[in-house]
């Protein structure tokens, strides 16, 4: 490999993207089989007193076979910012990779990190290209999530297909079981809520997505695979050690079975 | 006006005059400690960097003409980054980086009509664990010319003007395994020479920290870096 020059006319800038569309060309286009496509499904983001919280389930679906039972959906952006991601896996995955390298390139080439608007709208920007592939089926859904350290507070960004950009106030939910998963949220969320209630709150989402919603996994205490929740506060991102998660888990199914919990279904 | 010089003459009038131009700026060396890698330049500018960090674990120095060696410093960015995602992060080392270099600023030196003012450096601190350390190779430092020699040193590597009277205090003070604190005051006392003092506003210092998770560049300022030379 060669260093990558550029005469300062033609030079890509603090962009890692532009860099690599300069080196390889444009990606080609094709037709996609839905049911051959893996998904990842739930996913969520709460906002908290000190920052957010960030989950999501480990199952990702082929049609309607599990594809995979411990895929990882929150992912660290970088050091105050994560990414949660649903839609197509593979697709998913390479856009997270791209846009934690995106991140961490500007930050090294322009030596000061971008601001948090600024990492969400680079964000959008990679999903308005992706919409090729999305209208192909190949659509990716991320919340992010990150400490504005100018501002002092967690925010939360959703996205839809087309890299439309939304700022949640307090809380989002997407994917599959997304629909359930906000619900729960809607109903328990307050005003001032700490991290341990914001926690909480966020498992109870992912527990009651994973009984309506086939594509969301549950715990899975026999393998011991339980949804990966992280906090992201101006210390920086922090992912919930499993132990701790299962012994969350363990305790809310616990009260679910001391109160007859929704037998009546 | 003659139309013929000899080759000789050419490269020994590029290499005086890029010489020149590196001895304008101020010096800076990278230097080993028991934790990891040492980088300490006199630079009174705050932001106009003089080391940077190129990758988890490799980072970059460069004297002479700021907005050369900066150009070379975005280069190595963009080929190990893009490195890194072709392959895996693991694939990335100081090696190859400090090869591109040596290429891309000996072509300059031989081909164009001026040569590059600069002369870099390029640190890989080796990996944390004892066991892979030997595999890795360890710590690495490259030193690399305005004509693109390439020289690899051994713990201590002194870039800029004066860097021979440097290297002279510099390899008299160095303690194997010495501490941060030992060996940043040793290398400033080192670049300062015996009859002057810098302040701690114009050193820019940073160190490539052995076990420090992924990225282990970190800058050392303020009351850190205050308070290490104390």
């Amino acid at each position: 490999m060669t260093l990558p020059m550029f005469p300062t006319s033609d030079d890509p800038g603090p962009s890692f993207t532009h860099l690599l569309r300069r080196l390889q060309g444009e990606p080609p286009t094709f037709e996609v089989d839905e049911a051959l496509v893996v998904h990842g499904t739930t996913i969520a983001a709460i906002r908290y007193d000190d920052g957010v919280v960030m989950v999501g389930d480990r199952r990702a679906t082929a049609g309607s076979t599990i594809a995979h039972r411990n895929m990882d959906k929150v992912y660290p952006a970088d050091r105050h910012s994560g990414v949660a991601i649903a839609g197509a896996a593979g697709q998913a995955m390479e856009v997270v990779k791209l846009f934690q390298l995106q991140l961490e390139h500007y930050e090294k080439v322009e030596g000061s990190a971008l601001s948090l608007e600024g990492k969400a709208n680079q964000l959008a920007q990679m999903i308005r290209q992706n919409m090729p592939l999305a209208m192909q089926g190949l659509a990716v859904l991320p919340i992010f999530g990150g400490y504005d350290l100018r501002r002092g507070t967690g925010r939360i960004f959703a996205y839809d297909l087309t890299g439309g950009r939304y700022e949640e106030t307090d809380y989002h939910a997407d994917g599959s079981g997304g629909r359930d998963a906000r619900t729960t949220v809607k109903l328990g969320y307050r005003d001032d809520m700490e991290r341990e209630a914001c926690i909480e709150l966020a498992i109870q989402s992912l527990y009651e997505a994973a009984e309506e919603d086939s594509a969301t996994g549950g715990p899975d205490p026999v393998r011991g695979i339980y949804p990966v929740i992280a906090t992201i506060t101006s210390d920086g991102f922090e992912k919930l050690a499993d132990q701790d998660v299962a012994e969350r888990f363990e305790a809310l199914i616990q009260r679910r079975m001391a109160d007859g919990g929704g037998r009546s279904r | 006006m003659p139309f013929y010089v000899a080759p000789e003459q050419m490269m020994k009038d590029k290499a005086d005059y890029a010489r020149k131009g590196i001895a304008r700026g101020r010096s800076l060396m990278g230097v080993v400690y028991a934790g990891g890698i040492l980088l300490a330049a006199e630079n009174p500018s705050r932001t106009l960097h003089k080391v940077s960090e190129i990758y988890d674990r490799i980072a970059f120095a460069g004297a002479g003409k700021y907005s050369e060696y900066d150009q070379l410093r975005v280069a190595g960015v963009r080929h190990a980054d893009t490195k890194g995602y072709a392959y895996s992060r693991e694939d990335v080392d100081a090696r190859s980086l400090a090869n591109a270099y040596a290429q891309l600023i000996g072509q300059v030196f031989t081909h164009d009509v001026k040569p590059l003012e600069v002369e870099i450096l390029v640190a890989e601190v080796g990996p944390g664990e004892e066991s892979s350390r030997e595999a890795a190779g360890g710590d690495q430092l490259y030193h690399i010319l305005y004509d693109g020699t390439v020289v690899d040193e051994d713990h201590l590597s002194v870039l800029g003007g004066e860097s021979e009277g440097i290297q002279q205090r510099m390899e008299s003070a160095y303690v194997e395994g010495w501490s941060l604190a030992d060996a940043l005051k040793g290398a400033v006392a080192a670049l300062a020479g015996e009859d002057r003092t810098i302040e701690p506003s114009d050193l820019e210092v940073a160190v490539l920290e052995r076990e420090s998770g992924r990225r282990s560049f970190r800058r050392i300022k303020d009351q850190e870096l205050v308070s290490l030379l104390d």
